[in-house]
Protein backbone atom coordinates (compact mmCIF):
# COMPACT_ATOMS: atom_id res chain seq x y z
CA UNK A 1 0.00 0.00 0.00
CA UNK A 2 3.01 2.37 -0.73
CA UNK A 3 1.71 3.69 -3.84
CA UNK A 4 -0.21 6.30 -2.61
CA UNK A 5 -0.69 9.72 -5.28
CA UNK A 6 -1.95 12.63 -3.82
CA UNK A 7 -5.46 13.81 -4.39
CA UNK A 8 -5.57 15.03 -8.03
CA UNK A 9 -7.34 18.34 -9.38
CA UNK A 10 -9.63 19.46 -7.12
CA UNK A 11 -10.84 23.04 -8.54
CA UNK A 12 -14.31 22.62 -7.82
CA UNK A 13 -14.01 22.05 -4.16
CA UNK A 14 -15.49 25.54 -3.23
CA UNK A 15 -14.59 27.01 0.08
CA UNK A 16 -17.51 25.27 2.38
CA UNK A 17 -18.20 25.48 6.23
CA UNK A 18 -17.58 21.20 6.41
CA UNK A 19 -14.20 21.88 4.14
CA UNK A 20 -15.92 18.97 2.18
CA UNK A 21 -17.36 19.69 -1.01
CA UNK A 22 -21.64 19.75 -0.95
CA UNK A 23 -21.83 17.22 -3.93
CA UNK A 24 -19.78 14.46 -2.12
CA UNK A 25 -21.37 14.85 0.86
CA UNK A 26 -24.64 15.15 -0.99
CA UNK A 27 -23.68 11.93 -2.88
CA UNK A 28 -22.90 10.06 0.77
CA UNK A 29 -26.16 11.14 2.19
CA UNK A 30 -28.14 9.62 -0.89
CA UNK A 31 -25.94 6.49 -0.30
CA UNK A 32 -27.05 6.13 3.06
CA UNK A 33 -30.67 6.35 2.45
CA UNK A 34 -30.33 4.00 -0.38
CA UNK A 35 -28.85 1.82 2.75
CA UNK A 36 -32.11 1.77 4.28
CA UNK A 37 -33.95 1.14 1.20
CA UNK A 38 -32.19 -1.94 -0.08
CA UNK A 39 -31.89 -3.04 3.88
CA UNK A 40 -35.97 -3.08 3.59
CA UNK A 41 -36.02 -4.81 0.57
CA UNK A 42 -33.26 -7.45 2.04
CA UNK A 43 -35.41 -7.91 5.23
CA UNK A 44 -38.90 -8.39 3.50
CA UNK A 45 -36.72 -11.03 1.17
CA UNK A 46 -35.49 -13.02 4.19
CA UNK A 47 -38.70 -12.67 5.99
CA UNK A 48 -40.59 -14.17 3.23
CA UNK A 49 -38.09 -16.31 2.16
CA UNK A 50 -38.99 -20.30 2.51
CA UNK A 51 -42.66 -19.41 3.14
CA UNK A 52 -44.16 -19.50 -1.08
CA UNK A 53 -46.50 -22.10 -0.71
CA UNK A 54 -46.08 -23.28 -4.25
CA UNK A 55 -43.38 -23.17 -6.83
CA UNK A 56 -40.67 -22.67 -8.35
CA UNK A 57 -39.00 -22.88 -4.84
CA UNK A 58 -35.18 -21.02 -4.27
CA UNK A 59 -33.51 -24.20 -4.23
CA UNK A 60 -34.50 -25.25 -7.86
CA UNK A 61 -34.21 -22.35 -9.48
CA UNK A 62 -31.39 -20.51 -8.60
CA UNK A 63 -28.02 -20.73 -10.84
CA UNK A 64 -24.82 -20.25 -8.53
CA UNK A 65 -22.11 -20.60 -10.93
CA UNK A 66 -23.86 -18.16 -13.24
CA UNK A 67 -24.49 -15.55 -10.40
CA UNK A 68 -21.35 -16.19 -9.63
CA UNK A 69 -19.59 -14.90 -12.73
CA UNK A 70 -22.37 -11.80 -12.87
CA UNK A 71 -20.79 -11.05 -9.29
CA UNK A 72 -16.89 -10.96 -10.81
CA UNK A 73 -17.98 -8.69 -13.66
CA UNK A 74 -19.56 -6.16 -11.11
CA UNK A 75 -16.36 -6.27 -9.39
CA UNK A 76 -14.00 -6.12 -12.13
CA UNK A 77 -15.77 -3.20 -13.26
CA UNK A 78 -15.42 -1.20 -9.85
CA UNK A 79 -11.64 -1.13 -10.30
CA UNK A 80 -11.85 -0.42 -13.98
CA UNK A 81 -14.21 2.86 -12.37
CA UNK A 82 -11.42 3.75 -9.73
CA UNK A 83 -8.76 3.10 -12.18
CA UNK A 84 -10.93 5.77 -14.59
CA UNK A 85 -11.25 8.09 -11.54
CA UNK A 86 -7.37 7.87 -10.90
CA UNK A 87 -7.12 8.31 -14.71
CA UNK A 88 -9.10 11.62 -15.08
CA UNK A 89 -7.45 13.19 -11.50
CA UNK A 90 -3.88 12.90 -12.96
CA UNK A 91 -4.89 14.54 -16.58
CA UNK A 92 -5.29 11.38 -18.59
CA UNK A 93 -7.79 11.53 -20.23
CA UNK A 94 -7.19 8.81 -22.51
CA UNK A 95 -6.89 6.31 -19.48
CA UNK A 96 -9.81 7.53 -18.13
CA UNK A 97 -12.41 7.10 -21.30
CA UNK A 98 -11.09 3.55 -21.79
CA UNK A 99 -11.34 2.64 -18.08
CA UNK A 100 -14.82 4.42 -18.04
CA UNK A 101 -15.68 2.96 -20.88
CA UNK A 102 -14.93 -0.52 -19.75
CA UNK A 103 -16.54 0.26 -16.49
CA UNK A 104 -19.84 0.63 -18.37
CA UNK A 105 -19.24 -2.09 -20.75
CA UNK A 106 -18.88 -4.41 -17.73
CA UNK A 107 -22.18 -2.98 -16.06
CA UNK A 108 -24.28 -3.69 -18.98
CA UNK A 109 -22.75 -7.29 -19.64
CA UNK A 110 -24.02 -7.64 -15.95
CA UNK A 111 -27.29 -6.26 -16.41
CA UNK A 112 -27.37 -8.54 -20.07
CA UNK A 113 -26.53 -11.51 -17.36
CA UNK A 114 -29.97 -10.13 -15.27
CA UNK A 115 -31.80 -10.13 -18.28
CA UNK A 116 -30.86 -13.88 -19.23
CA UNK A 117 -31.51 -14.73 -15.34
CA UNK A 118 -35.11 -13.29 -15.67
CA UNK A 119 -36.01 -14.84 -18.63
CA UNK A 120 -34.93 -17.97 -17.51
CA UNK A 121 -36.78 -18.12 -14.31
CA UNK A 122 -39.67 -16.55 -16.50
CA UNK A 123 -39.78 -19.39 -18.66
CA UNK A 124 -39.32 -22.29 -15.51
CA UNK A 125 -42.85 -20.66 -14.35
CA UNK A 126 -41.63 -17.86 -12.06
CA UNK A 127 -43.10 -14.57 -12.41
CA UNK A 128 -43.24 -11.67 -10.06
CA UNK A 129 -47.01 -12.79 -8.56
CA UNK A 130 -45.99 -16.37 -8.96
CA UNK A 131 -45.07 -16.99 -5.47
CA UNK A 132 -43.48 -14.55 -2.21
CA UNK A 133 -40.00 -16.01 -3.39
CA UNK A 134 -40.79 -14.21 -6.84
CA UNK A 135 -42.58 -11.58 -5.59
CA UNK A 136 -39.12 -10.34 -3.26
CA UNK A 137 -36.45 -11.73 -5.27
CA UNK A 138 -37.52 -9.83 -8.68
CA UNK A 139 -38.51 -6.71 -6.61
CA UNK A 140 -35.02 -6.51 -4.84
CA UNK A 141 -32.93 -7.44 -7.71
CA UNK A 142 -35.22 -5.33 -9.80
CA UNK A 143 -34.09 -2.39 -8.36
CA UNK A 144 -30.81 -3.09 -8.09
CA UNK A 145 -30.42 -3.71 -11.90
CA UNK A 146 -32.78 -0.27 -12.47
CA UNK A 147 -29.85 1.01 -9.72
CA UNK A 148 -26.87 -0.25 -12.54
CA UNK A 149 -28.66 0.95 -15.69
CA UNK A 150 -29.29 4.33 -14.10
CA UNK A 151 -25.54 3.97 -13.59
CA UNK A 152 -24.26 3.29 -16.80
CA UNK A 153 -26.40 5.86 -18.09
CA UNK A 154 -24.55 8.14 -16.24
CA UNK A 155 -21.34 6.79 -16.90
CA UNK A 156 -22.09 6.78 -20.40
CA UNK A 157 -22.84 10.67 -19.82
CA UNK A 158 -19.79 11.51 -18.56
CA UNK A 159 -17.74 9.51 -21.48
CA UNK A 160 -20.07 11.65 -23.75
CA UNK A 161 -19.03 14.84 -21.97
CA UNK A 162 -15.71 13.95 -21.98
CA UNK A 163 -15.43 13.83 -25.47
CA UNK A 164 -17.09 17.67 -25.78
CA UNK A 165 -15.21 18.75 -23.91
CA UNK A 166 -17.48 19.51 -21.33
CA UNK A 167 -15.49 17.33 -18.65
CA UNK A 168 -12.35 18.15 -17.98
CA UNK A 169 -9.35 16.68 -15.03
CA UNK A 170 -10.68 20.37 -13.36
CA UNK A 171 -14.20 18.58 -13.01
CA UNK A 172 -12.61 15.33 -11.51
CA UNK A 173 -14.95 15.49 -8.56
CA UNK A 174 -17.90 14.40 -10.96
CA UNK A 175 -16.27 11.47 -12.14
CA UNK A 176 -15.68 10.40 -8.22
CA UNK A 177 -18.97 11.35 -7.54
CA UNK A 178 -20.49 8.99 -10.21
CA UNK A 179 -17.91 6.55 -8.85
CA UNK A 180 -19.31 6.57 -5.50
CA UNK A 181 -22.57 5.74 -6.92
CA UNK A 182 -21.46 3.07 -9.25
CA UNK A 183 -19.64 1.27 -6.10
CA UNK A 184 -22.21 1.10 -3.68
CA UNK A 185 -24.02 -0.76 -7.02
CA UNK A 186 -21.14 -3.24 -5.84
CA UNK A 187 -21.23 -3.23 -2.78
CA UNK A 188 -25.26 -3.96 -2.43
CA UNK A 189 -24.60 -7.03 -5.20
CA UNK A 190 -21.88 -8.37 -2.30
CA UNK A 191 -24.69 -8.17 0.17
CA UNK A 192 -27.89 -9.86 -2.39
CA UNK A 193 -24.99 -12.20 -3.34
CA UNK A 194 -24.57 -13.92 0.17
CA UNK A 195 -27.83 -13.21 1.34
CA UNK A 196 -30.02 -14.35 -1.67
CA UNK A 197 -27.64 -17.04 -3.61
CA UNK A 198 -25.26 -18.31 -1.45
CA UNK A 199 -26.83 -19.17 1.92
CA UNK A 200 -29.00 -21.76 1.94
CA UNK A 201 -31.87 -22.69 4.28
CA UNK B 1 -8.67 25.50 0.01
CA UNK B 2 -6.72 22.65 -1.31
CA UNK B 3 -5.17 23.42 1.93
CA UNK B 4 -8.65 23.33 3.52
CA UNK B 5 -9.31 19.95 1.80
CA UNK B 6 -6.09 18.20 2.95
CA UNK B 7 -7.13 18.99 6.86
CA UNK B 8 -9.85 16.51 6.30
CA UNK B 9 -8.84 14.41 3.43
CA UNK B 10 -5.42 12.06 3.91
CA UNK B 11 -3.88 10.84 -0.09
CA UNK B 12 -6.20 8.41 -2.49
CA UNK B 13 -4.11 5.05 -3.22
CA UNK B 14 -2.65 4.23 -6.38
CA UNK B 15 -3.73 1.94 -9.23
CA UNK B 16 -1.21 -0.55 -7.35
CA UNK B 17 -3.57 -0.92 -4.54
CA UNK B 18 -6.42 -1.01 -6.51
CA UNK B 19 -5.03 -3.92 -8.15
CA UNK B 20 -3.87 -5.88 -4.95
CA UNK B 21 -7.88 -4.89 -3.37
CA UNK B 22 -9.00 -6.64 -6.74
CA UNK B 23 -7.16 -9.82 -6.58
CA UNK B 24 -8.06 -9.94 -2.83
CA UNK B 25 -11.65 -9.54 -3.88
CA UNK B 26 -11.78 -12.45 -6.42
CA UNK B 27 -10.36 -14.59 -4.04
CA UNK B 28 -12.65 -13.61 -1.57
CA UNK B 29 -15.16 -14.27 -3.86
CA UNK B 30 -14.07 -17.75 -5.15
CA UNK B 31 -13.86 -19.21 -1.11
CA UNK B 32 -17.75 -17.83 -0.94
CA UNK B 33 -18.58 -19.63 -4.02
CA UNK B 34 -16.56 -22.81 -2.81
CA UNK B 35 -18.39 -22.52 0.50
CA UNK B 36 -21.75 -23.49 -1.51
CA UNK B 37 -20.51 -26.71 -2.47
CA UNK B 38 -19.24 -27.66 1.02
CA UNK B 39 -22.83 -27.09 2.89
CA UNK B 40 -22.27 -30.91 3.74
CA UNK B 41 -19.00 -30.37 5.23
CA UNK B 42 -19.26 -26.75 7.07
CA UNK B 43 -22.81 -27.12 8.74
CA UNK B 44 -23.46 -24.58 11.59
CA UNK B 45 -20.22 -22.36 10.55
CA UNK B 46 -21.28 -22.07 6.97
CA UNK B 47 -23.15 -18.74 7.53
CA UNK B 48 -20.84 -17.03 9.74
CA UNK B 49 -18.05 -18.00 7.25
CA UNK B 50 -20.28 -16.17 4.38
CA UNK B 51 -21.64 -13.29 6.71
CA UNK B 52 -17.82 -12.45 7.54
CA UNK B 53 -16.62 -12.76 3.88
CA UNK B 54 -19.43 -11.14 2.98
CA UNK B 55 -18.28 -8.39 4.99
CA UNK B 56 -14.97 -7.95 4.45
CA UNK B 57 -15.60 -7.43 1.02
CA UNK B 58 -17.49 -4.50 1.78
CA UNK B 59 -15.35 -2.64 3.85
CA UNK B 60 -12.32 -3.44 1.18
CA UNK B 61 -14.58 -1.79 -1.13
CA UNK B 62 -16.10 1.05 0.67
CA UNK B 63 -12.35 1.34 2.01
CA UNK B 64 -10.48 1.85 -0.77
CA UNK B 65 -12.40 2.12 -4.11
CA UNK B 66 -14.95 4.76 -1.91
CA UNK B 67 -11.98 5.89 -0.38
CA UNK B 68 -13.64 6.20 2.58
CA UNK B 69 -10.95 5.13 4.30
CA UNK B 70 -9.05 8.43 3.69
CA UNK B 71 -11.39 10.55 3.63
CA UNK B 72 -13.05 13.00 6.28
CA UNK B 73 -14.63 11.42 9.42
CA UNK B 74 -18.15 13.38 8.44
CA UNK B 75 -18.49 11.03 5.44
CA UNK B 76 -17.53 7.74 7.34
CA UNK B 77 -20.12 8.89 9.75
CA UNK B 78 -23.08 9.76 7.48
CA UNK B 79 -22.49 6.33 5.88
CA UNK B 80 -22.05 4.70 9.14
CA UNK B 81 -25.57 6.31 10.18
CA UNK B 82 -27.45 4.99 6.99
CA UNK B 83 -25.57 1.50 7.77
CA UNK B 84 -26.32 1.13 11.20
CA UNK B 85 -30.58 1.94 10.66
CA UNK B 86 -30.66 -0.19 7.83
CA UNK B 87 -28.53 -3.21 9.71
CA UNK B 88 -30.94 -2.01 12.60
CA UNK B 89 -34.39 -1.97 11.04
CA UNK B 90 -33.17 -5.70 9.67
CA UNK B 91 -32.35 -7.45 12.63
CA UNK B 92 -35.32 -5.97 14.42
CA UNK B 93 -37.43 -7.47 11.86
CA UNK B 94 -36.10 -10.72 11.57
CA UNK B 95 -36.57 -10.78 15.31
CA UNK B 96 -40.08 -9.77 15.08
CA UNK B 97 -41.24 -12.50 12.29
CA UNK B 98 -38.56 -15.21 14.61
CA UNK B 99 -36.16 -15.57 11.88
Amino acid sequence: MSDSTAVGHVPEAHHTTTGISHNKMLMWAFLASDCMFFGSLIWVYMVYRGRSLEGPYTQEILNIPYTSVSAAVLLLSSLAMVLALHGIQHGDMRRFRVWLGATAALGALFLGGQYFEFTEFYHHGLTLEQNLFGTTFFVLTGFHGTHVGIGIIWLVTLILMSLFGRLTPANAERVEVAGLYWHFVDIVWIVIFTLVYLIPY
Amino acid sequence: MQQERSVVERAHPGPATYVKVAVILAIVTVIEVATYYLVDYLQAALIPILLVLSAAKFVLVVGFYMHLKFDAPLLRGMFAWGMTVAIGITLAMLALYKI
